[in-house]
């Protein structure tokens, strides 16, 4: 594994080796020193072409715990506003030595453009690109999963809402398959991508046929800000077909749980109670991001890149 | 664990391969270190075992039954993986994390006894003092091998040993436990004409 830009990438092994990985990176948070010298020397750049609080503050904190050096860049206030290239940016990165680069951008592709055009040698890892993927929001997705329900194999996961524009839809469905999981997608046919058959999921139009058989529940965040086009009728009809209220919520089995990527638009696809409900994981969703991004970054950057068998006593 | 591969190995070692200690010296030998680490602390109260994974787990589990039987009281039992400490991270392959487990009364004030299987270059063990001094300040730290094979890099000693064995570096130690390779054995052989991974 040199660069994590696809949850689809992830074979079963390796997906459990990070979320294992994590568990341990976790425990950090009971120590009194929340700090490992893993990554000592290394630099991280947190390159970011799209807003972002929590995904850059949880790799910002991830990097930090294992003592590398980080270094935030936005496009807002860099050079980028001046028009330069992602090409010359990658140079810049390059010649400064990034081990990491830890990317986000609102085009589809972008990360993989910047692993595989030989512009930079670290390591590349997808912090979210366009409407395409969000891997390690998935992995942390899995990873609160599991530490709630066990195993995720045979599991049954709804995921609920705008699928079309979501990278975190796709990534999770990959992953969540991956894992053995049986997911299932909820969204009005409006906002479901028209490839949908190559995904391995169940679509349904159907959120209250879905929940009774579900152990875990992500709604999904309407992205007003990538509609540019009407894809339902209103905003109190969508919250009536697909949101997650306090009586929705009673349909559930006992034991499952109740997942948002954030930000939430409380009062649209989950209501306030529901939010803030014993049910709801989406604070802890946060506490295992920065686990799980440490572990991303220990297994990519921790070690020499050329694989030797030569084992320690 | 795989008994009947582990029955084939000790009945009919590989050539080159020899078994330097059996079940009942490895017995022995933790029986001992169990006195002397209680002999020497004057009692278990201040004592914290602290395992490095994989097999100084099962060796501190071990010591702290025997010192449970002889002294009537449990020693708080843990293990402290030390992937992230070590000198060489940067060299080989990332390698994944093995568990850590400090016990709940934590380390502060106590004296550690860190248990491993072979002591060797001695990194290792310089790894899991910085470990240790990220968890907390105990008032001392002491070390108990089961096997001291010697070629030291660093300054460092076992306080307890299990069995003194000299070896050549072109050698490989191996140490078994039942609950990793269903059988207890100490084997030593040949690199050059073995493959098996210490």
């Amino acid at each position: 594994m040199k660069h994590l830009l696809s949850a689809g990438d992830l074979s079963r092994d390796e997906a459990n080796l990070i979320l294992d990985t994590a568990e341990e990176m976790r425990s950090l948070a009971d120590r009194p020193i929340k700090k490992l010298p893993a990554l000592r020397g290394r630099t991280v750049v947190n390159l970011f072409f799209e807003d972002s609080t929590r995904t850059r503050i949880s790799f910002e904190a991830a990097a930090k715990r294992l003592s590398a050096d980080v270094i935030n860049f936005s496009a807002k206030g860099s050079s980028v506003s001046k028009g330069e290239s992602l090409k010359d940016t990658a140079l810049t990165l390059q010649a400064m030595g990034a081990d990491g680069v830890v990317c986000r951008h609102g085009s589809s592709g972008a990360p993989h453009l910047l692993a595989t055009s030989g512009w930079m040698t670290g390591a590349v890892v997808n912090a979210g690109d366009g409407t395409h993927e969000h891997p390690t929001q998935a992995l942390l997705d899995a990873f609160t999963m599991r530490r709630h329900l066990g195993s995720l194999e045979g599991r049954r996961v709804t995921i609920v809402g705008d699928v079309l524009h979501s990278r975190v839809a796709r990534s999770n469905v990959l992953l969540l398959s991956t894992l053995g999981a049986e997911v299932t997608v909820v969204a009005p046919p409006t906002l479901l991508p028209v490839e949908m058959r190559s995904w391995p999921c169940v679509t349904s139009y159907d959120l209250d046929a879905a929940l009774p058989k579900s152990d875990a529940v992500m709604m999904l965040r309407v992205q007003r800000e990538r509609m540019n086009d009407a894809y339902f009728p209103s905003a109190r009809e969508y919250t009536r077909r697909y949101g997650l209220d306090v009586h929705r919520m009673a349909q559930l089995p006992d034991e499952a749980i109740v997942l948002h990527p954030g930000p939430m638009n409380r009062g649209m696809e989950i209501s306030a109670e529901v939010a803030d409900s014993t049910r709801s994981v989406i604070v802890e969703q946060v506490t295992n991001g920065v686990a799980i991004r440490m572990a991303v970054l220990y297994l990519l950057l921790s070690g020499s890149n050329e694989s030797n068998e030569e084992s320690n006593a | 664990m795989n008994p009947a591969q582990s029955a084939d190995q000790t009945a009919a070692p590989k050539r080159g391969t020899r078994t330097v200690l059996d079940a009942s010296d490895i017995s022995r030998a933790l029986t001992r270190i169990a006195h002397e680490i209680l002999e020497r602390n004057r009692g278990a109260d201040p004592v914290v075992l602290l395992g490095i994974p994989t097999r100084g787990v099962g060796l501190a589990a071990r010591i702290a039954a025997r010192i449970a039987a002889v002294e009537g009281q449990s020693v708080p039992t843990g293990s402290l993986d030390v992937t992230m400490y070590r000198d060489d991270i940067g060299l080989k392959p990332p390698r994944g994390l093995e568990h850590t487990d400090i016990p709940a009364g934590g380390i502060d004030g106590k004296v550690v006894v860190l248990v491993d299987d072979v002591l060797f270059s001695g990194r290792t063990i310089r790894a899991a003092l910085d470990a240790i001094g990220d968890i907390g300040r105990p008032r001392a730290v002491q070390l108990a091998v089961l096997v001291d094979r010697g070629h030291r890099e660093l300054p460092i000693r076992a306080d307890y040993v299990g069995k003194n064995l000299p070896t050549s570096l072109v050698e490989r130690v191996t140490v078994h436990l039942t609950e990793y390779d269903g059988v207890d054995a100490v084997l030593i052989a040949d690199k050059t004409t073995t493959g098996v991974k210490a």
